[in-house]
């Protein structure tokens, strides 16, 4: 008898906790797919999740979250949990936050460089990383002494598609003689892979590397070996301060706190945001003084080009491997096109993995 | 690709570097067997050592305290699996698989501080020969000093099993613990002694990766080679210089997966990781059609628990 009224006390008290916390505070959380201390992808959504607390806002974070059936869960359990607004930080959260979304029609949710938006709490936001690959491309192609490229490819996504041929149009445009060698690791971040894959294609002459992974790993491999590299996602000068020409650097800090603003405030409604060099959300790392002063005027003039909208990064004429026309002659690529984009341009060797 | 022969060297040499961690593990974990003890928690011992080496580098900024605290670190934590299964008498394989949960949940933890932190630059051995000769260059000169170690270990431990009386003594335990047991000998001292060292090689396998390999800390670096690693004993039938030979097959596969696909050619990524496993069932398929050649080196007793009678 006794026993059955303490239960029923104690699961009172713990309702009444949870109610009064949901109810009491505006809470947002975030689902990572790397550790915080990454310096690089995740890095910079959490320099984010900073910028939303000093806010004033109260957060929380899941890190090292895999994609897959696991982010399902972690999600719900964030969204059961009493938050109110959840960002999902990564292309493979996509389908679980759609699914969770439906389920929880009051909260608010923000996938990170995915296109589904399936219910009207749902909304999307990515960077236009291809501005920034452009200028990698520019730079690239006029350091390069053995015209080949290395890339490290994390999977065969649009957005990783789009940063190739982006790099691959620029590099073209200063040095015609370009190659492009590109390996699929298929992960975000396994530093042994990715060093392994930039390793590969030093060894086959490319003296740039570049990378679309997010650790640290093929830097410091480029800086071992001595060739020029790029960091990704995150300043990461002082992992290879030699060798890193600069940075592709995402800012997402305005945006969350904005948003999450947005939402505490009722005014959070569903969009697709896609911001590049001209909002922010990309930025550039400073610029190696190994570049020469004549280069780095050169790419701060098209950086300020491709801001104000002067230059656009895919600008026809644009042919794919075959030969086929993309984009027309005068003409740049629409947003639809470059969401979707799934062939190499001409000049890229070897085919999309499927 | 240019197939000439200076870029046949390099590539050896990359595909020798990619294959320390399995020769160190594998060897260390191949006396293990040998002594009649199967030690799944290869990969936990490697994270732990992965993690302390990459702490004890930060903390003392010594390389050589790093390297010994890593295979300290694996010491440690196989004298739990060594406690639990030799004198608790718990069933080795349940024990090692939690043991591997153990360390990397452990190694994560411990971690958290040392994430994101630049490694160390790890000191090379005749760098400028490595240069100056061509093909034999890459392959011989221009490696850390645990590669070297590494490449030897096999060798010495192949000596080690075969000619001295302390290898026939693991041997005869990992054989038949009772008559080992009936000749005076310790076999749970002697099987304490072969887990405690399987631990301290396994650590050193962790150490070069984080301090060598790829000189960072990240949660899960080892990322399977501790299971790689076992696989590689058994598909070198228990013998220390097919755990050399094996390593190489299995490291040339990654390496060599990465330069098929720069070069535009392409083979599933899937398969390829599938390969070592696939090839360790085969050889296992072998072994059950029960050729002598092959049970020769096979530990008769393993991973089976000895109860000493009193």
């Amino acid at each position: 008898m006794y026993k059955n009224f303490f239960k029923y006390l104690i699961s009172a008290i713990f309702l009444l906790g949870f109610s009064v916390n949901s109810n009491a505070d505006f809470k947002v959380g975030f689902v990572y797919v790397g550790p915080t201390g990454d310096h690089g992808w995740t890095f910079q959504h959490h320099e984010g999740r900073n910028a939303v607390e000093a806010a004033g806002i109260k957060t929380t974070f899941v890190e090292s979250v895999p994609e897959g059936a696991d982010a399902e869960r972690v999600i719900r359990q964030l969204a059961q949990s009493g938050h109110d607004l959840i960002f999902t930080t990564s292309f493979g959260y996509m389908d679980p936050t759609n699914k969770v979304a439906k389920d929880f029609p009051n909260v608010k949710f923000e996938h990170a460089t995915g296109y589904k938006r399936e219910h009207s709490n749902v909304s999307t936001y990515s960077a236009r990383f291809y501005e920034g690959r452009t200028l990698l491309g520019h730079i690239a192609g006029k350091m390069t002494k053995t015209n080949t490229i290395g890339y490290i490819a994390s999977f065969p996504i649009p957005e990783v598609i789009r940063g190739i041929n982006a790099m691959t149009l620029a590099a073209q445009k200063v040095n015609p003689n370009i190659k492009t060698k590109i390996v699929w690791v298929f992960t975000w971040y396994d530093p042994g892979k990715e060093a392994e894959a930039a390793q590969a294609l030093i060894d086959q002459g490319a003296d740039v590397i570049m990378q679309h992974t997010d650790s640290t790993a093929p830097v410091q491999t480029a800086e071992k070996a001595g060739v020029w590299s790029f960091g990704q996602a995150s300043d990461m000068q002082r992992f290879a301060p030699k060798s890193i020409l600069t940075s592709i650097i995402d800012d997402w800090a305005p945006y969350y706190v904005e948003r999450a603003i947005a939402a505490r405030d009722g005014t959070w409604n569903q969009q697709d945001t896609w911001h590049g060099l001209k909002e922010g959300m990309v930025a550039m790392g400073p610029y190696n003084s190994a570049m020469g002063a004549d280069l780095v005027k050169e790419v701060e003039q098209l950086q300020k080009d491709l801001a104000s909208g002067k230059v656009h990064s895919f600008t026809g004429p644009i042919y794919d491997q075959k030969g086929n026309i993309l984009v027309a002659e005068g003409k740049v690529a629409d947003d639809g096109m470059l969401a979707g984009m799934s062939v190499y341009v001409k000049g890229v060797e070897g085919d999309i993995p499927k | 690709m240019s197939l000439d022969i200076s870029f046949i060297g390099i590539l050896i040499g990359s595909i020798m570097a990619s294959s320390v961690p399995l020769i160190l593990a594998a060897s260390g974990e191949l006396i293990t067997e040998r002594s009649g003890v199967l030690n799944l928690g290869v990969e936990g011992m490697m994270i732990i050592g992965a993690i302390s080496g990459f702490a004890l580098m930060v903390i003392t900024d010594n390389l050589f305290i790093a390297i010994v605290g890593s295979m300290f670190s694996g010491v440690i934590i196989s004298l739990i699996f060594g406690f639990l299964t030799q004198s608790l008498l718990t069933n080795h394989v349940a024990t090692g698989l939690a043991l591997t949960i153990f360390g990397i949940g452990l190694s994560a933890m411990l971690g958290k501080n040392f994430v994101g932190i630049p490694g160390k630059e790890f000191p090379i051995l005749f760098s400028s020969l490595r240069e100056s000769i061509p093909f034999f260059g890459p392959i011989l000169f221009g490696h850390s000093i645990v590669l070297y170690f590494a490449f030897a270990l096999p060798f010495l431990t192949n000596y080690f099993l075969k000619k001295t009386k302390l290898g026939l003594v693991v041997r005869a335990v990992g054989d038949s613990p009772v008559s080992a047991s009936n000749q005076g000998i310790n076999v749970t001292l002697v099987r304490y002694c072969c887990i405690l060292y399987g631990g301290a090689m396994c650590g050193l396998a962790g150490a070069y990766l984080s301090l060598i390999y790829t000189p960072q800390w990240i949660e899960n670096m080892t990322a399977g080679r501790g299971w790689i690693a076992l696989a590689l004993v058994v598909f070198a039938t228990w013998s220390p210089i097919k755990v050399l030979i094996g390593a190489l097959i299995f490291g040339g596969i990654t390496i060599l997966q990465l330069h098929m696909q720069a070069i535009g050619f392409r083979i599933p990524v899937q398969f390829l990781s599938a390969l070592p496993y696939l090839m360790t069932i085969i050889v296992l398929v072998v072994i059950s059609r029960d050729s002598r050649k092959i049970k020769l080196n096979t530990p008769t007793s393993l991973g089976r628990i000895f109860y000493k009678e009193k």
